[in-house]
């Protein structure tokens, strides 16, 4: 196909360029919270706004009320001046707005052709579907932009890395002429977000980007201008430029924040964890774990550091009896935990903050004061004879929980699932840590946490270090591991690549370790 | 008009709208058969209400449903969907009618109870195999109920026809008429049997488990997040066996009470459709015991007054199935309506503009001024 027939194929299938974007006092009443408090943003032709704020600040609200998912109670729209009433999303993208969400709306069982094909409808003729047509495009959009994606691999092949960019392929296609990314490195390792905002700076020549973030290193690298919101309301509107990263957090906020670290002297504990050489399968029956090897002390935090994906989630779970174990062997103070139940491993004092902390963390539709007795219905504290509740002591449990640990919520009777991510960490750690656990494993503690939510559980992870408990700090944040830990073990395919003691670590030798390379 | 006010009147108006709705729809249908529109709902409705002997019979209905549907809502909430509830009544009646059959002659006090304790142990049974099946193997419990339902229809059946078969009854697929020792007692001069004074002392009895005691927290537990559930330590495999065990001893006990309260020997249909009827009961009640109680009655109402509009009036008793089928999905839909927050919030936003009290305009002009004036 010629360059010209191809251009005139993109201005039939696009809309026309948009040079501004204005949305003004935008007012959005939920039950019991003012989600949008006469918010006003505007951005220009080729520029990046950061929209800032801490988790349930109204950012996504925000944005949704953009993409027509929700009507805004007041204010109005503008595009190039005029204004817009969006329906519903079909008229945003007619507009030439694409979002991709932070959940990804993809079908995992379908070919990247195929999922980019169900919101194509130009290709649907009548009865038939030309995915070829839709094959061609997904290849000039990607080499176009530097988006590499294979169109024929099926979306569950492929990592979230390359699934965040089909979610941008699959916009694209459909003639985004200005992107609204919620949160879009969230879920990516530091590699993969690199990449990201370098593609992203480089669509700048020709696409206007709205992002959303809490991390202000992306804030600073990719955008022009920033707003921040707080409560639903701007705070705060500004070049980016001209403002550090604290002081951008300091606004978020509304007050300085600053990561704790862990400057203690070494403890010289016992080894209480004690793994060696342990397999474990994945779910897809492969090794996940291949001999690995593991010790930890009583007083410290072992950080493991790591992409995910390379056996993190396996460790913990055959811990935590959650997996079977293949063979090798895991013990804690003494006791074997291979194969034993998990009712076992928490008698025995293990304390578990889970990845996944929506559904395992938590019983979603389940109270937060329910949530927080989940591993001790049957203690004598709030049982009578093991087998009556005691409705009182629970509550008065979770009363003072919620106070001690800061978790923010109308009552301690509403369900766990509809707090915020931040707050449902605050509840996961208040019963963790307040059963006394002899020993933590925390795995990916704060990912997709704002940072006030960050500092209070890494200051709480310190304080039992103090009490001599002894922390298994999972995570892909080198800042957090290198912060926090005493020794940083990398693992890579299942195997520890190696343990450096925190004074010897710097971010490039654990990348290097990450990537699998070993001196 | 307050935020509490409203709601209340929120739910009403979509109470009414909805029972308006259905009456119209079934009003149409009814119409289209030719029956006399009026007369109908009169029967179906309202007649069963106005005397003693018309009330038992829809009390002597509701009893079966609440008990079944007690069982449904344990399993359900603990995550396992039990629609073997025929199954394992058929399972009740046989293991009742046998106990009571092979043990003539014991004092009441010891038969009953232990015909009684036979049903519960047959329905439990029948509710354990889907619950193993599904704990050890992962086999759907929507499959494996329905086949166990099956498998009891067959064996009611064969029980019928052969060693429980009265000799006397002229080949008719009936046992004789059970002895005195296992009947359950009547209420008065009513039809009404204890059975009803059971499914109210269960419904208080599973309120307590499901929410009083640890056993039930951990049974709930499984049920909304069967993963998190297992991570704080939680047997899942072994409560939801557990639950749907209990739930089937549920469906047996029902079936216990209908030959013990109302038939007295065993004939064909007992369960009746009990079993199926009772999901719906458990789903229409809320999945909580005081929700049905109501809705056990309310169905009981239909059943009785459906039955005798199709004897009676000579409306096609298909017909009638539709009607109430169509009450069914519009009250289901009017409960989801009234619990979308949302959709109130929203609703009452836009009627606020029309009927905002005087002092609520004043602050809502006091607010603009002010926030003009930032």
């Amino acid at each position: 196909m010629n360059r010209d027939s191809l251009a005139k194929k993109r201005s039939e299938s696009e809309s026309k360029k948009i040079t501004s974007l204005k949305m003004e006092h935008i007012t959005k009443r939920f039950p019991g919270v003012l989600a949008s408090d006469d918010i006003t943003i505007e951005v220009g032709e080729g520029e990046v706004l950061a929209l800032v704020g801490e988790n349930g600040a109204g950012k996504t609200t925000l944005m949704n009320q953009l993409m027509g998912l929700y009507q805004p109670d007041e204010g109005r729209i503008l595009i190039n001046g005029e204004e817009v009433h969006f329906k519903g999303p079909n008229d945003a993208f007619k507009a030439g707005l694409g979002m991709v969400h932070q959940q990804y709306m993809l079908v995992p069982n379908m070919t990247v052709t195929e999922n980019v094909a169900l919101g194509y409808k130009k290709a649907w003729k009548g009865i038939k579907l030309d995915l070829k047509e839709i094959r061609k495009r997904i290849v000039e959009v990607s080499e176009h932009y530097g988006l590499l994606v294979n169109p024929d691999a099926y979306i569950w092949q492929l990592s979230v890395g390359e699934q965040q960019r089909v979610e941008l392929v699959k916009t694209l296609c459909l003639g985004a002429k200005f992107l609204i990314l919620d949160e879009p490195t969230s879920a990516l390792t530091p590699q993969e977000t690199d990449e990201l905002i370098a593609l992203l700076k480089n669509m700048t020549s020709e696409l206007s980007i709205i992002f959303i973030s809490h991390k202000l290193a992306e804030v600073k690298a990719l955008s022009n201008k920033v707003t921040i919101l707080r409560h639903g309301a701007v705070v705060f509107n500004g070049n980016t430029d001209d403002y550090s990263s604290s002081e951008i957090a300091a606004k978020m906020t509304g007050h300085e924040v600053e990561l704790p670290e862990n400057k203690e002297p070494d403890m010289h504990g016992d080894v209480v964890l004690n793994i060696e050489n342990l397999t474990v399968m994945s779910d897809m029956k492969v090794p996940a774990l291949n001999g690995l090897n593991l010790q930890v002390k009583a007083g410290e935090i072992l950080g493991l550091a790591g992409v995910s994906g390379n056996g993190q989630r396996e460790l913990a779970e055959a811990i935590n009896g959650l997996r079977p174990v293949h063979s090798g062997k895991i013990e804690f103070y003494g006791d074997e935990f291979s194969n034993k139940r998990p009712s076992y491993v928490i008698k025995r004092g293990m304390g578990y903050i889970p990845e996944e902390r929506n559904i395992e963390g938590i019983v979603p539709p389940f109270s937060i004061k329910e949530n927080l007795v989940l591993k001790d219905s049957t203690n004598k504290k709030f049982s009578r004879g093991k087998s009556i509740v005691k409705a009182k002591d629970i509550q008065k449990n979770a009363e003072r929980l919620k106070e001690e640990f800061d978790i923010r919520c109308p009552n301690t009777s509403i369900a766990a699932g509809s707090l915020s991510g931040g707050n449902i960490q605050k509840v996961i750690l208040a019963r963790e840590i307040d059963r006394e656990p002899k020993f933590l494993i925390a795995v990916y503690p704060t990912r997709g946490l704002d940072l006030g939510a960050v500092q209070f559980i890494h200051n709480e992870l310190l304080k039992k270090r103090r009490d001599n408990v002894g922390i298994l700090l999972i995570s892909e944040e080198l800042d957090e591991i290198m912060n926090l830990s005493d020794r940083i073990a990398v693992i890579y395919k299942g195997q520890i690549q190696d343990i450096l003691d925190h004074k010897d670590a710097t971010r490039a030798k654990l990348g290097i370790l990450m990537a699998g390379v070993k001196e | 008009m307050t935020e509490n006010s409203f709601k209340i009147v929120y739910k009403l108006s979509v109470a009414v709208l909805a029972v308006l709705i259905a009456i119209a729809i079934s009003a149409i249908v009814l119409a289209v058969v030719g029956a006399n529109v009026l007369d109908a709902f009169y029967m179906i409705v309202f007649q069963p209400l106005t005397s003693i002997g018309h009330i038992s019979e829809v009390l002597l209905r509701a009893i079966p449903l609440c008990i079944v549907a007690l069982g449904v809502c344990i399993a359900y909430r603990s995550g396992i969907i039990n629609i073997g509830g025929e199954g394992q009544m058929a399972m009740g009646v046989i293991a009742f009618t046998g106990v009571a059959l092979a043990m003539e002659g014991l004092p009441i006090f010891i038969h009953l109870p232990l015909a009684i304790l036979a049903a519960i142990l047959g329905g439990a049974l029948w509710g354990f195999i889907p619950g193993i099946l599904k704990a050890k193997l992962k086999v759907s419990e929507l499959l494996s109920t329905v086949m166990l339902n099956y498998i009891a229809a067959q064996l009611y059946s064969l029980c019928l026809r052969t060693i429980y078969m009265d000799p006397a009854g002229g080949g008719t697929p009936m046992s004789k008429r059970l002895s005195s020792s296992v009947f359950l007692s009547r209420i008065g001069r009513t039809p009404i049997h204890v059975g009803l004074i059971f499914a109210l002392i269960l419904a208080v009895l599973v309120w307590l488990l499901m929410w009083k005691t640890t056993l039930g927290y951990k049974m709930r537990a499984a049920g909304s997040g069967a993963r998190a559930a297992r991570y704080g330590g939680i047997n899942v495999a072994f409560y939801v066996t557990l639950a749907i065990s209990i739930s089937g001893a549920f469906a047996g006990l029902a079936g216990a009470v209908e030959i013990g309260g109302v038939h007295r020997r065993m004939i064909e249909g007992v369960t009746n459709g009990y079993g199926f009827a009772g999901v719906v009961v458990a789903l229409f009640g809320g999945l909580h015991p005081f929700g049905i109680i109501p809705a056990a009655f309310f169905f009981g109402l239909m059943k009785y007054g459906v039955m005798r509009a199709a004897s009676q009036m000579g409306i096609p008793a298909n017909m009638v199935d539709v009607i109430q089928g169509i009450t069914i999905l519009v009250i289901v839909t009017a409960q989801m309506i009234m619990s979308n927050t949302y959709l109130q919030a929203r609703i009452r936003r836009n009627l606020g503009k029309l009927i905002l009290t005087k002092k609520e305009r004043e602050e809502i002009a006091q607010n603009r001024a002010e926030g003009g004036a930032k």
